[in-house]
């Protein structure tokens, strides 16, 4: 059901975004990478923030199951963060020339965070199933939720030591029909993301009750 | 004991063993002279001494995860982990206790690399000794605790440089900006907020790193 919604939005939101939005005088159709990308990471800052809230939840109640759910959150979040990466990888090829572009502070913010959730993955495989592994992988999602705002803050601080002429990019005047289609794209690429969340959710709780059920019968 | 009594029995138990078996400290120093002779060669001629500032603290990262990967070694032997986190304290109070010796032990390293960074490459001001030492604290309390995440895995000392330099970058910013900059104010305000923010966090996070 939620997937099929999810499908419909996303369809939905690329019909609006390529078809409906005015092409942008300056950037033209380039432009209309902005609205996959800028959703995109919103949703991935709303999966870690829930993968947070998850693992929260975990230290507090001690109720197993917020494991599994911070995990799949985190994983979803990584996906799209790896996602916005690429996408705003592109933008900036399209738009500035360049693959890569330092001056961008929210990519410059996602490469550092995609390293930090890739090393989660690290830590979470590196201990063996248990309490033992929940905790310390709510531990290091909370410093996920604490390292979000302070690496933004750092890294608009270092643009005046690294970059002493920011790049200022005026904001997009947007017109009604565009930020209509943001907005529609936003809640496609949410609901998108909460259909996989669920699902892979659904499959590793699956497979850990498959294995229950295999270590009972041996 | 009070809190305090305890954090400070602990830290003066990692001191007296680093007293005795002095393997950590001439390891971190060796490797922090090492590292800027490097860096001397790294650096193209013609290179100013803005890039060595900022090398410096590159050695200064790397020196202090060289120390933190030794931090939990002497806990994990025989399960002396195990023991302190039942003992009737707090158990915040391992990490803080922690977190002071590795302290003492990156001062007392940076007593002679900073000296010979000024020596080998420019002076530095007060703005980046402030830096330096306020960078320090954040260094330690995060490290400590990351370094316990890595001790509970199997990959140990693999693992700990991945899960600390994504949260040191914040440092290296404050830090950098400190030194290279003629108004480091704001950059160790910054320092200080950072320190602040991941000393509670970790202070309150630590119990469940070490429990089950």
């Amino acid at each position: 059901m939620v997937a099929a919604v999810a499908a419909a939005l996303v369809g939905l939101a690329i019909v609006l975004a390529f078809f409906v939005a005015p092409e942008d005088a300056d950037q033209g159709i380039s432009q209309r990478i902005f609205y996959f990308h800028v959703p995109i990471a919103l949703t991935a800052y709303a999966c870690f923030g829930w993968g947070a809230w998850k693992a929260l939840l975990l230290l507090w109640k001690r109720e197993e199951r917020y494991d599994l759910e911070s995990y799949v959150a985190i994983h979803q979040g990584t996906i799209f963060g790896a996602l916005t990466l690429a996408t705003g990888s592109i933008w900036a090829k399209a738009s500035w020339g360049k693959w890569w572009v330092w001056d961008s502070n929210q990519l410059v913010l996602f490469l550092v965070l995609f390293l930090f959730y890739s090393a989660y993955f690290m830590l979470r495989f590196s201990i063996d199933e248990g309490p033992r592994r929940a905790n310390v992988s709510a531990v290091y999602a909370l410093f996920g939720v604490a390292l979000i705002p302070v690496s933004f803050f750092a890294i608009r601080l270092a643009e005046d030591f690294i970059h002493p002429t920011t790049f200022t990019r005026e904001g997009p005047q947007m017109t009604g029909t565009m930020f209509f289609t943001f907005c529609v794209a936003w809640l496609a690429i949410t609901v998108l993301a909460y259909a996989l969340y669920r699902v892979e959710l659904l499959g590793k709780r699956l497979d850990a009750n498959l294995r229950e059920l295999r270590e009972a019968l041996t | 004991m009070n809190y305090l009594g305890d954090v400070a029995a602990l830290a003066r138990k990692d001191l007296r063993l680093e007293l005795r078996a002095r393997d950590t400290l001439p390891a971190m120093l060796l490797f922090v002279l090492s590292t800027l002779v490097v860096f001397h060669f790294a650096l193209p001629s013609g290179a100013d001494e803005l890039a060595a500032q900022g090398l410096l603290w590159v050695a200064l990262v790397f020196t202090a995860l060289l120390g933190l990967t030794r931090a939990w070694s002497p806990e994990r032997e025989d399960g002396a982990l195990d023991g302190l986190v039942l003992a009737p304290s707090d158990r915040s109070a391992i990490w803080l206790g922690k977190s002071a010796a590795v302290f003492v032990f990156l001062v007392a390293i940076e007593l002679v690399a900073l000296p010979a960074f000024a020596l080998f490459f420019s002076p530095l001001d007060a703005g980046a000794v402030l830096g330096v030492l306020l960078a320090d604290v954040g260094i330690c309390a995060v490290g400590t605790l990351l370094a316990a995440m890595a001790a509970a895995s199997r990959t140990r000392e693999l693992i700990l440089p991945l899960l600390f330099l994504p949260l040191a970058i914040p440092l290296i910013v404050g830090g950098v900006g400190a030194s290279v900059s003629t108004d480091p104010g704001r950059y160790l305000a910054f320092l200080g907020l950072y320190d602040a923010v991941f000393a509670i966090l970790c202070w309150a996070s630590f119990e469940y790193v070490v429990s089950e």
